[in-house]
Formats: C-alpha cells, structure tokens, sequence
C-alpha cells in the first residue's frame, strides 16, 4: 500500500552532546555508517544512551547531525525539517493529540496533506481495520487502553504512507504480554504494509522477533549489523555476545583450526581466523552445555536452583563461575551444590572471540 | 570536535520555516522598541551629558537633592517592613490551608475570597479605604474610637496598606509549596519524639526558607514600585516611585528623573536578578514532585483555634475594607453624614463624564488583553518548545519586564518617545496616542502571561508537537492545532489577568496618558488626591465590578470549553 519503499543511509553520522554535569561535549553518535534496505525491518538495540533514540530522531530530523549526511531514498535530507521528510513516527509515549477524537488523530496528517473529506474518510476506516480497531473513530483518547492507544499512534503513522515508519521504543509503557503480543501485530502490519521500518528498542528478545536485521549500539558506537542469528551465534565482541541473550565467557588458547583449550582439555569451538597459541575468550551460551559425572571439562557445583522449564546452575570452573541452564530437567540427573561435574559441549555451539 | 554542522543545520531548518522567522523577528523587534529601548534611553539621559561625554553629574545633582535621599531610605525601609509582613502573613494562611483542618465553609470561603482579591482589585483601594476607616472622619477613630486628629498617612499608612494588598500573593506561592512537601517527612520527625512546634522549625520551617525569602523579595519589588499607595496615602512621606512622579511632573526635570529612576531601576533588578536565578531555583529544588499521600490534618484545638481566629480577623479585616468602598460612594459625607444617596453614582456619570472614562479604559485593555494573551502563548511555546539562537534574549527581556517599575517605564516611554526614536521624529506619531497606552498595557502584562505559558507548557510531553511536527505539520500549524489548544485555559487566564491588570494599571499610564483619553484609575487617583472620596469610590466601585465580573464570567467560560475544570489565576 506504501506509495514507495524506501531506504535509508546513514554516511559516517555523529552526533556531538554537552554534558550537562561537566559540560564538556561527547559523541552521543560517533560515525555511524548504516544501510537500511527498502522494505526491511530494522531495529536499533542497545542499553540506554547508547545512540539509538539519537540515531533515530536524526533519520526522523528533529535533531541534526553533527558530522556526516543522511538519506532518504537516495536523497540527502540533513537540511529538511521533520515535516518536510518523508517518515512517519510511532513514540514511546504514544503522543496522541487528546483534543482530538480518533478519527481526527488519524486524519491528522491526511487533512494537512489537503485530501478529499472522503477519501480521508476511507483510509482511515481502512489503516483503522488494519491495525484492529474499526467503529472506532469517535472515541477520545483517554478512553482507550495503552495498547489501543499505540495502535492509533502506529495507524496514524501507517496512514500518511511514509517511505519509512520510525518506532522509538513503542511498547515499552505497554505490560509483558501485551508487549508480546503487540509485537507480532507490528510485524505482520509492516509486512502487509511492505514498508520500511526502523524501531528502537532496549529489549533483545523484541529486537530478535521482530526485526530482519539488528543494529547493536553501545555508548555511540554501532557494534554490530547482522541478522538476529548471527548476532547471537557469531557475536563481534564481547558486550554484543553479552546483550543479546545470556554469555559465559571462558578463557581459552587457540590450539589450531577450531581446537581450543579450555582449563587442559580440548574442545572444538569456531575460531575463525585466529592463529595457533593466540589467548582467547570462548562465548558459551547457557544452553550450550550439558552436565555429566564424565566429559570435557571439569568444574564445580555452586548453585543449582529448580525453575520448571530447566534447572539453572552456577559452575565454578577454574576462577569464572559458568552459568548453565538443564532444559527438561525431570528426565535428566540433578546435581546438588558441591558435587563434581563435568560441562560437554553441544556441536557447533562455541564461538571464540 | 566541531558542533558546527548541527548549528548551520539547525539554522537552514529554522529558516526554511519563513512564519516562524517572521514571527521571531518581530518579537525582537517589539520587545527592544518597547522595552529594552526606553530603558536604555533612561541610561543615556543620565549618563551622558549635554556635550555628549559621559558623566555622573546628573546622579550627583539628584543624589544631592535631600528629599530624594530621603525618598530612598523611606522605600527601603517601607520595602522591608513590607516584604517580611507579607511573608509572614502570607505564610499563616498557606499553612492554616494547607495543615489545619477548617472546620466551616465559610472560613474557606474566607481563604478563597482573600486569594482572590489581589486578581480583582486595582492597586490602591485598600489606601481609600484605610482613610475612610482610620483617618480623621474615619469611622473607626473619629465614631467608635472618638480619636478626632488621627492620622493615617505616612510610613504606617503605606506599611499596612500595602502588605494588606501584597499578602495574598505570597500566600499563594507558599501555598504551593507546602503543599508539595512530604507529609512522611514530618512524621517521620512526629515519630522520632518531635513535638508539633519543633517539627515546624526543624522541618517545615527549613524546607520552605528560600520560597519564603522568595516571598518577600518578590514582595519588595512590588512594594518599592508601587506608585499608587503612597500616592494615596503617603502624606508628606514620599518613596521613589513618587518622587519621581512629581520630579517631572512638578519640577520638568526630564533627565534627573531619568537618573532617579535608573536609581530605582538598579534596585529592583538587583532583587529580581538575586529572586529569580538563586531563589526560585532553590525553592523549587527542594520540593519537586507531588506528596505521596495525603496529609493528617491538625484537628488539634490548641492549634486550631489561636490560628484560624488569627486568619479570619484578617481576613475579615481586609473585606471589610473592601466593603467600605461601595458604602463611601453611598453615603452622603462620609465620616458625618450617613443618608443613602446616590449622587456620587450620579455625578461620575455626568459632571466627570464616567461614560468616556469607562469606555475608555475598557476599550483599551480590551484591545490589549488577546494581543498580550496571544503574545504571552507564543513566547512561552518558543521558548520551551523550540531551539534557535535567540531564544535566551527572548525569554530573559519579557521576563525582565517583570523587574521594571511601572513609573520607569513610564519615563522611559516620555524620553524614548515624545520626540520619536532617538529624538529623531520617527513613530513620533505614536506618543500621546491610545496605540502606545495599549503597547504599554501589554507589556506591563506579558511577564505574567508569559510565566503561566510556560508553566503550562512545560507539563506537556513535547513528543505530542513533535508527532504533529512528525505528521507534515508546520510550526505555524503546529501551534494552531496543537499547541494553543492544549493550553487553552492558561491563555483565557492570560486574557482575563491582562484584561483586570490593564484596567486597574497606574503607575506607568499616569506618566503618558494624555486629555483625549480619560482612565479610569487615573480619575479615581485625581479625586482621591483632591479629598473627593465619594466619587473616586464610585469610580472604584464599579472598576470592581467589572474586574470580578470579568473573572466570573472567564471561570464560567473555562468551565464550559476549557481542559480543565479551575482556572489557575497567577
């Protein structure tokens, strides 16, 4: 239904702030370089102040770039106000205009852009159906729920048909299920939509399920552009790998091509283009190993804790205490704190940073 | 690193919006013509001398002049007493409100009425009726008290006036504040053994010290400036404002009451610089946010009773005064001759043409109130909402307006303009006309208007503008659709507050108002000048009246289309 999908370029991006405690001036954004590609949905994730709302409110225009060009379907758009670019944006607040009735709200950017009275009328019964709340127009704001309230925000961005929709954290005042929920509607609404989407968001899980790609943002610095998958299986570094879900990082020698040592044994673990006796941290995922009375690598019980879904452990092996987590643990042996255990590893779960 | 690409890009968006450009150029426009201007004239006229070099003689010359000197003293000293009684005062009601549980509904009809008094009131009504009550046909001295020769005027006579006036002000700002302290604070200290006296100075007390120092500066600078009271009732004890008054009125000394009021000017802005950059935010540091949970009011009798018999003796006290001014209109010769009549009524209406005076001064601040009320909005969204260069000179000269006393003003206006700008003839035409009567109107009003803009303001997210922003809006559309009507209420009680504090002005209009335009202060001033109580009560009286009908009215309307159900009158 977009008019156009398009893509967005982001050219060695900075974004210089004062802090307001020292007052000396630090990168917010430092030398951003991202592709969006037309029709994709992409999120920006990391802790916060790492750059990603930054980042955003610069692609959308309310802040400019220190250093470097953005574009917008090719064009450049560094000097183009907010209502002059061709985005739409969802905002975490929701941002509803409250003198206005729904219909209104979502009308909002149609009138300005002087459509016919009944042409606007059916888009937004239309953009209403899709995202769920038709035969609603003449509710106020206030009296919806905060999930319906989102709905009217993103069916007011949807409306206008932006070439990219912009998401600045838009579940987060929403509870855990609905966020859950609210989520896959957004995915299935970009997909039917064939839009390009960029969304903010803190939350790995949310990133990982709902996004094409993943940019990963750490205090200004962009860390990583990936699929989810990669981002978890071949972390870049070590904040990535700990983002985005759970790590272990165990201190490991490169013994040759994907052989590693760890505390004497040998284990296969991908390498990548690392040399012979180089030290190494090897990045275990909680799921990626199995306890037994025989195996790799030997360590220490220290904690062992029943969470239904799995029985969750801390193992002491050498100085770093391990997180493990037993899936379906009524078929399998439960140690106890104290007892001597052995990690093995699942094939193809170790990765060497 | 360089900040310099956000700047130019920032700059290249501001410019590509040509109303918004627009409208911030002539802001700057109107706010140095009309107010950094005539104060600027005023400097030149006392510093520079007739050959142009820079000189201090003309502040000696005035220095040198005793009553001048005296004048100084006498302010200061008024001042003080003024701003700590105030202070004071204002905080017993805030604390009666906001601690004690009142029993009846009439001593909060008490408290509400005595809030509301200070928005309706033109300034100086409380001087007529301290002389008809005290002076020497005061009802008061001369019937119950048989005290034939009292007098009233002079330093207590202001004193009193004016802190009666200036109190409820005060109250209202340490309202506020106690309010937003912790009740859990002060049970805490309840808890650990404190007795209720001991709370209140080891707590309470310390908590809100800088809002009640900003109290009493915010007080001060009413006081030194006002000009109207001790008009009234000052005698033969002059302060500032009126020395000035009569230093070009009386001697036409055009230059040393330019350097007087430079002398005022200094004062009043070295007290407004320390009330607004070290008190206000420290007493709003201290407490933010709304308590937690409601607060266990005194119930106690031993406190209740001593304190609010204390506020409604003043506050009885204070309608009681107000009362007399409709009755000194009604009486035949007040102080000895108690037939209603209504001949005063009737001579306003014909022999000192209160029709002309009355349309007059309702025209005028009718045609200022939507222009200040509009103009307030629109500095207050620039300046919470918007990021551009010239957003600090904005925001820092219409509050500094704030600062400047009506009779500076006023002689700044004389010398900036009866000749034109720089003496040179142009906007000549403008001096002695009603145009610059509303210019001075509107900008005697914008501080308020503009305050109580960016207050609302600043409680909306600012993602809703930028949303419309987002949308395709422009500013101009932004601020239509969004923004005005989200702060709706604040700019009807900018309308109403402008409207009441234009028709009921004085200071600065007195010095400019010229034969064509009759004022109905102006009148009441004369006659109350002259001895003439019966008819400057009538004038007064029904000045009352339309201020409170005015406001009523504005309540219903609020009430009717506005957001929220009260108005908010600052």
């Amino acid at each position: 239904m977009s008019k156009e999908k398009k893509g967005v370029r982001l050219e060695h991006i900075s974004k210089i702030y004062k802090d307001p405690k020292t007052g000396k001036d630090f990168y917010a954004v430092k030398d951003a370089n991202l592709e969006i590609e037309p029709g994709s949905f992409v999120t920006l994730l990391g802790p916060s102040g790492c750059g990603k709302t930054t980042t955003l409110r610069m692609i959308a225009g309310f802040e400019s770039p220190d250093e470097g060009e953005i574009y917008l379907g090719g064009e450049p758009i560094n000097a183009l106000t907010p209502n002059k670019r061709d985005t739409a944006m969802v905002f975490q607040s929701y941002a509803l205009l409250p003198h206005y009735n729904i219909f209104d709200n979502v009308a909002y950017g149609l009138k300005l852009r002087k459509m016919d009275k009944a042409v606007i009328k059916e888009k937004v019964s239309d953009i209403l159906k899709l995202v769920g709340l038709e035969g609603m127009e003449n509710r106020m704001t206030n009296q919806l729920s905060g999930g319906q309230q989102q709905r009217v925000a993103l069916a007011r961005a949807l409306v206008i048909e932006p070439g990219v929709l912009l998401f600045d954290e838009p579940l987060s005042n929403l509870d855990a299920k609905l966020r859950v929920s609210m989520r896959t509607e957004i995915r299935r609404i970009q997909q039917e939509a064939g839009i390009t989407a960029i969304y903010v968001t803190h939350d790995q899980s949310e990133a990982m399920a709902i996004s094409d790609k993943v940019i990963i943002m750490n205090g200004g610095l962009v860390e990583q552009i990936s699929t989810p998958q990669e981002a978890y299986y071949y972390p870049n570094n070590k904040f990535v790998a700990d983002f985005i879900g759970e790590a272990n990082f165990l201190d490991a020698t490169v013994k040759g091509q994907d052989v590693v040592e760890i505390g004497g044994a040998q284990v296969k673990c991908a390498t990548g283009s690392m040399e012979a006796g180089e030290k190494c941290s090897v990045v275990l995922r909680p799921e990626g190993a199995f306890l037994g009375e025989s195996g790799e690598v030997k360590g220490q019980v220290k904690y062992s804790c029943f969470m239904g879904a799995y029985q969750d452990y801390h193992i002491m092996v050498g100085n770093t205490l391990v997180k493990i987590q037993e899936y379906n643990p009524k078929n399998k042996k439960i140690f106890s704190v104290g007892d001597e255990v052995f990690l093995n590893f699942e094939e193809n779960t170790l990765y060497a940073l | 690193m360089a900040k310099s690409q956000s700047a130019s890009l920032d700059r290249k968006k501001l410019m590509g919006d040509p109303i918004m450009v627009t409208t911030i150029l002539l802001l700057i426009v109107f706010l140095t013509v009309f107010i950094l201007y005539p104060l600027a004239i005023l400097l030149v006229d006392s510093f520079i001398s007739d050959e142009g070099g820079v000189t201090l003689h003309t502040f000696r010359r005035v220095l040198d002049l005793p009553n001048f000197r005296r004048a100084i003293t006498n302010t200061l000293k008024v001042g003080f007493l003024v701003g700590i009684a105030s202070a004071l005062i204002g905080l017993l009601f805030a604390y009666v409100e906001v601690y004690v549980k009142l029993r009846t509904r009439f001593m909060e009809g008490l408290f509400k009425v005595v809030s509301m008094l200070p928005v309706v009131s033109p300034p100086f009504v409380l001087s007529l009726s301290m002389i008809m009550l005290f002076g020497k046909a005061g009802i008061i001295t001369r019937f119950l008290l048989h005290i034939y020769d009292n007098s009233v005027y002079g330093f207590w006579g202001i004193a009193i006036v004016q802190t009666l006036t200036f109190f409820p002000v005060c109250y209202m700002m340490l309202k506020g504040l106690l309010k937003n302290i912790d009740p859990s604070l002060e049970e805490a200290a309840r808890d650990m053994g404190a007795s209720r006296f001991k709370v209140f100075m080891t707590v309470t007390l310390p908590l809100i010290l800088p809002g009640l120092g900003n109290a009493f500066l915010v007080t001060f600078i009413e006081s030194i400036a006002d000009f109207a009271n001790p008009m009234i009732i000052g005698g033969s004890y002059d302060t500032l404002a009126t020395t000035i008054y009569l230093q070009i009125t009386g001697a036409y000394d055009k230059q040393g009451a330019a350097a007087m009021a430079v002398i005022l000017l200094a004062i009043t802005l070295l007290m407004f610089v320390v009330q607004k950059y070290y008190l206000e935010a420290k007493s709003t540091a201290t407490l933010s946010g709304k308590a937690s949970r409601e607060r266990m009011l005194i119930t106690d009798r031993s406190v209740t009773a001593p304190l609010t018999i204390m506020c409604s003796a003043l506050a009885l006290f204070v309608i009681i005064m107000y009362i007399c001014v409709p009755f000194g209109a009604l009486f035949r010769t007040w102080g000895y001759d108690f037939h209603l009549t209504f001949k005063w009524f009737g001579l306003v209406f014909t022999r000192y043409k209160g029709f002309k005076a009355f349309k007059d001064s309702f025209v005028l601040s009718l045609i200022s109130a939507p222009i200040t009320a509009l103009l307030s909005m629109i500095i207050s969204y620039l300046v919470v909402k918007r990021k551009f260069k010239a957003k600090g000179f904005i925001e820092a000269v219409s509050m500094l307006a704030m600062a400047v006393p009506g009779t500076v003003l006023g002689i700044g206006y004389i010398r900036g303009f009866s000749g034109g700008l720089f003496g040179s003839g142009f906007l000549q035409g403008l001096y002695g006309t009603g145009t610059i009567l509303v210019i001075v109107f509107i900008v005697r009003s914008l501080p308020t208007g503009t305050r109580s803009g960016i207050s609302a303001l600043r409680q909306i997210d600012k993602s809703i503008e930028e949303s419309a922003y987002d949308m395709g809006a422009d500013s101009f559309k932004v601020f239509m659709t969004v923004t005005l009507p989200l702060i709706k209420d604040s700019f009807l009680s900018g309308f109403v507050t402008s409207f009441v504090r234009s028709i009921t002005a004085i200071s600065a209009i007195i010095l400019l108002v010229t034969p064509s335009y009759l004022l109905i202060t102006v009148q009441i001033n004369e006659f109350a000048e002259k001895g003439s109580y019966g008819i400057a009560c009538a004038f007064a009286s029904i000045l009352i009246l339309i201020t409170y009908s005015s406001v009523l009215i504005m309540n219903l309307i609020i009430k009717k289309f506005g957001t929220s159900k009260k108005v908010n009158l600052d």
